[in-house]
C-alpha cells in the first residue's frame, strides 16, 4: 500500500472522495478551509459538484438538497460556522438524509479564536439545533483516521439514514502525517426514497412537517427507535492499560494521544493510570467507561474546553467513582502538565 | 364528446387547504398545466417553502421537498447540480423569498442556477396571520404595521423582479398577476417560458405572481382581485424584466 504525507484536512477530503462523495458545499472558515480548497480542485475532475455557498446556512441546505438525490454529499466548517448550520442539521436529521458534516473545531464562544478546541462537544452530541435528535459523532485522532473516518462516516450515514459528524480539533486538520491510501468504495446501497424525479414510481417527498399531535409524537418515536439501535451497535472507544488502572483518564481526539504519553510516564512513576479514548462521541461509549471503572478509584476527564465530556462520564458512572476535570482553552494541554495533574491526584488519593 | 377541461395530471387529488379567494390554487394549477403540457412531470422536482404553501408537497404530483424558511433556492441548487437533466422549481412566498431567504435567492440568481422560481407576492406573511413583509405597500395596515407601513420606519417595499433582473445570471424574470383571466393566461405563458429557459440551460428564471390574500387583507375574494389591480400593480408593474436569448 502506498504511504503518502498528507495534511489532515486533505486526508479527510480524499477519504470522502474515496467513499464516493460527489457533492461538496461549503463556506470558507479557518481552520477548515483546506477541505473546501481540496474539493474545489478535485470535484470537477471526477464528475462531482463543488459549490462555494453564499453562507453556512446555504451550504447546509445544499447538503439537504444534495443528500435528497441519494448522492453522497458533505460540508465542512469550523465552530462558528457549525452554529450557523444548526437549523439545517435539525432538518436533515428529521428528514433522515445521510450526509457528512465536518467540524474542524476551534475555540469559542463568539468569534473566539482559531486555536484548536473541543468546546463544541455539547453542540455536537446533544443535537445542537432545535428539537429532539442526534447525529453520530466521530472523533479522529490523526491523519489516517481523518481519511478512514470520512469513509466510515458515509457508510454509517447511509446505513442509518442519519447525518454523521466528524469533530476534529484544528490541530488534526493542519498537521501532516504519513498515511496509507485506501481503495475507493465501489458498493453503495439503494436509496429508493431519493427525490430524483418520479419516473416509473409514485412521487417521493422529503419533508419535516408533522402537524398532527399523534403524527409528531410517532415521528419522534421512530427517530428515537433508530437512535436506540445506533446506541446499541455503534459505540466505540479505544482503551489503554485500563485493566488494573486505579486512575482512569478519559480524552478524545488529539488529546487522547497527548494523554497516552502522560499515562505511560505515570506508570513509570508507579501510578496505575489508564486511558479510555471515546471514538464515537455520540453514541457515547458508556460501557467502556464502566468496564474501565472496575479497579478505578478516580476518573479524570482531560478536554480542550471548560469541561463538557465530563458530564457523559459522570452519567456513565452514575456516582460510583468520582470524576475530576483538567482542561484548558486557548492552549492544548501538554503531556507534562497532564502528568503533573495525574501525580497530584494520585498523591491526594494515596494511589 | 370532446373533453375540454380536466385536472392536470401534475396535481394530486388532495383537497387543498387554501382560503376562499386565495391565489395559490390558481398558481398551483398553472404550474401543473405547464408541467403536463411539457410532459416533464416525471422529471420535475419541486421545493416548497415555509408559509401558506408549505403543504404544496401534498398537491403537486411529482417529487417534492419541503424546505426550511427561505432556503429553497439553496436546496434546488444542489439537486440541479447533481441531476442536471431534471427540472427544478421552487415555490416561495414573499416573506420566505424576500426577507429570510434574501441571500439564497440573490445568490442562486447571481450564479445563474438553472432553476425556476415561482414567487407568490401577496404583500404579507399569510400563514402566521398577516404580518408585514418586505413587499407590504406603503400605508398598508398589517398586524405588525398597525398604523400603516411608513417609509421612515419600515423602509420601502422591495421590488424583487427588478432587483434580480440586474444579475447577469438571471435569464428570465417576469412579473405577472392572477387578478383576471387575461392576466392568468399571461402568468401561465410566463411560467412555461421560464421552464423552457431552464430546459435550454440559459440560467436562472423567476416569475413573480401578484396574488390575493383576502383573509389577511380583510376583503371579499372579489374585492381582493380588485385590490391587486388598484394597489399592487401601480407599484409592482407587470411585464418581462429580463429575457436572455439563446446564443
Amino acid at each position: 500500500m502506498e504511504r503518502v504525507l498528507m495534511k489532515g484536512n486533505e486526508a479527510l477530503a480524499e477519504g470522502a472522495i474515496l467513499a464516493g462523495c460527489r457533492g461538496f458545499f461549503g463556506y470558507p472558515i479557518t481552520p477548515s478551509s483546506e477541505i473546501a480548497e481540496y474539493m474545489a480542485r478535485k470535484m470537477p475532475k471526477i464528475g462531482g459538484v463543488f459549490v462555494q455557498a453564499e453562507s453556512e446556512l446555504a451550504a447546509i441546505n445544499m447538503v439537504y438538497g444534495g443528500a435528497s438525490t441519494g448522492a453522497r454529499v458533505m460540508t465542512a466548517s469550523s465552530s462558528p460556522g457549525l452554529s450557523l448550520k444548526q437549523e439545517g442539521i435539525s432538518f436533515i436529521a428529521e428528514a433522515e438524509l445521510p450526509c457528512l458534516i465536518v467540524n474542524i473545531s476551534r475555540g469559542g464562544p463568539g468569534l473566539g479564536g482559531i486555536q484548536p478546541a473541543q468546546s463544541d462537544y455539547f453542540q455536537a452530541t446533544r443535537g445542537g439545533g432545535h428539537g429532539d435528535y442526534h447525529t453520530i459523532v466521530l472523533a479522529p485522532s490523526g491523519s489516517q483516521e481523518m481519511m478512514d473516518f470520512a469513509m466510515e462516516a458515509f457508510e454509517l450515514a447511509d446505513k442509518y439514514r442519519i447525518p454523521v459528524m466528524i469533530m476534529a480539533e484544528g490541530t488534526l486538520g493542519n498537521i501532516m502525517e504519513p498515511i496509507i491510501m485506501r481503495e475507493p468504495v465501489s458498493k453503495f446501497i439503494e436509496k429508493p426514497w431519493a427525490t430524483t424525479g418520479c419516473k416509473d414510481r409514485k412521487p417521493n417527498i422529503v419533508n419535516t412537517l408533522h402537524l398532527g399531535n399523534e403524527e409528531l409524537e410517532n415521528r419522534n418515536h421512530q427517530l428515537f427507535n433508530k437512535y436506540q439501535i445506533i446506541n446499541e451497535n455503534e459505540k466505540r472507544a479505544d482503551t489503554f492499560l485500563v485493566e488494573d488502572a486505579e486512575l482512569v483518564v478519559v480524552a478524545f481526539g488529539i488529546m487522547s494521544r497527548i494523554v497516552k504519553k502522560a499515562v505511560v510516564e505515570a506508570r513509570k512513576q508507579g501510578v496505575k493510570a489508564g486511558l479510555v479514548r471515546p471514538v464515537t462521541l455520540w453514541p457515547f461509549p458508556d460501557e467502556h467507561i464502566r468496564t474501565a471503572a472496575k479497579n478505578a478509584r478516580l476518573f479524570l476527564s482531560v478536554e480542550i474546553s471548560m469541561g463538557q465530556m465530563i458530564q457523559d462520564i459522570q452519567l456513565a458512572l452514575a456516582g460510583s467513582v468520582p470524576v475530576e476535570f483538567y482542561g484548558r482553552i486557548g492552549f492544548t494541554p501538554n503531556p507534562e502538565e497532564i502528568l503533573q495533574e495525574i501525580l497530584r491526584l494520585a498523591e491526594r488519593e494515596g494511589l | 364528446m370532446k373533453k375540454v377541461f380536466q385536472k392536470p395530471e401534475s396535481l394530486t387529488d388532495a383537497k387543498n387547504h387554501y382560503c376562499p379567494g386565495c391565489s395559490h390554487g390558481i398558481i398551483h394549477r398553472l404550474v401543473a398545466e405547464c408541467m403536463d403540457e411539457m410532459n416533464i412531470r416525471e422529471k420535475t422536482i419541486g421545493v416548497c417553502p415555509v408559509g401558506c404553501s408549505v403543504l404544496a408537497y401534498d398537491y403537486f404530483n411529482c417529487d417534492m421537498l419541503e424546505a426550511a424558511h427561505g432556503r429553497a433556492p439553496a436546496i434546488a441548487t444542489a439537486i440541479k447540480r447533481l441531476l442536471p437533466d431534471r427540472f427544478l422549481f421552487t415555490y416561495q412566498g414573499d416573506g420566505d423569498l424576500a426577507s429570510i431567504g434574501m441571500a439564497e435567492i440573490v445568490h442562486a440568481s447571481a450564479r445563474g442556477e438553472k432553476i425556476t422560481v415561482i414567487f407568490v407576492n401577496n404583500t404579507l406573511y399569510g400563514m402566521t396571520g398577516g404580518q408585514m413583509a418586505p413587499t407590504t405597500l406603503l400605508g398598508q395596515v398589517t398586524t405588525t404595521s398597525p398604523y400603516g407601513r411608513k417609509a421612515e420606519n419600515e423602509g420601502y417595499p422591495m421590488k424583487m423582479a427588478e432587483l434580480l433582473s440586474s444579475n447577469e445570471g438571471s435569464a428570465y424574470i417576469c412579473r405577472t398577476a392572477v387578478n383576471n383571466p387575461a392576466n392568468i393566461n399571461r402568468t401561465k405563458r410566463a411560467i412555461k417560458k421560464a421552464l423552457q429557459v431552464q430546459e435550454k440551460g440559459l440560467g436562472f428564471s423567476m416569475v413573480e405572481v401578484l396574488s390575493a390574500c383576502p383573509t389577511n387583507w380583510g376583503l371579499s375574494p372579489l374585492d381582493g382581485m380588485k385590490w391587486i389591480e388598484d394597489n399592487m400593480i401601480p407599484y409592482y408593474p407587470l411585464g418581462e424584466f429580463k429575457v436572455k436569448e439563446e446564443q
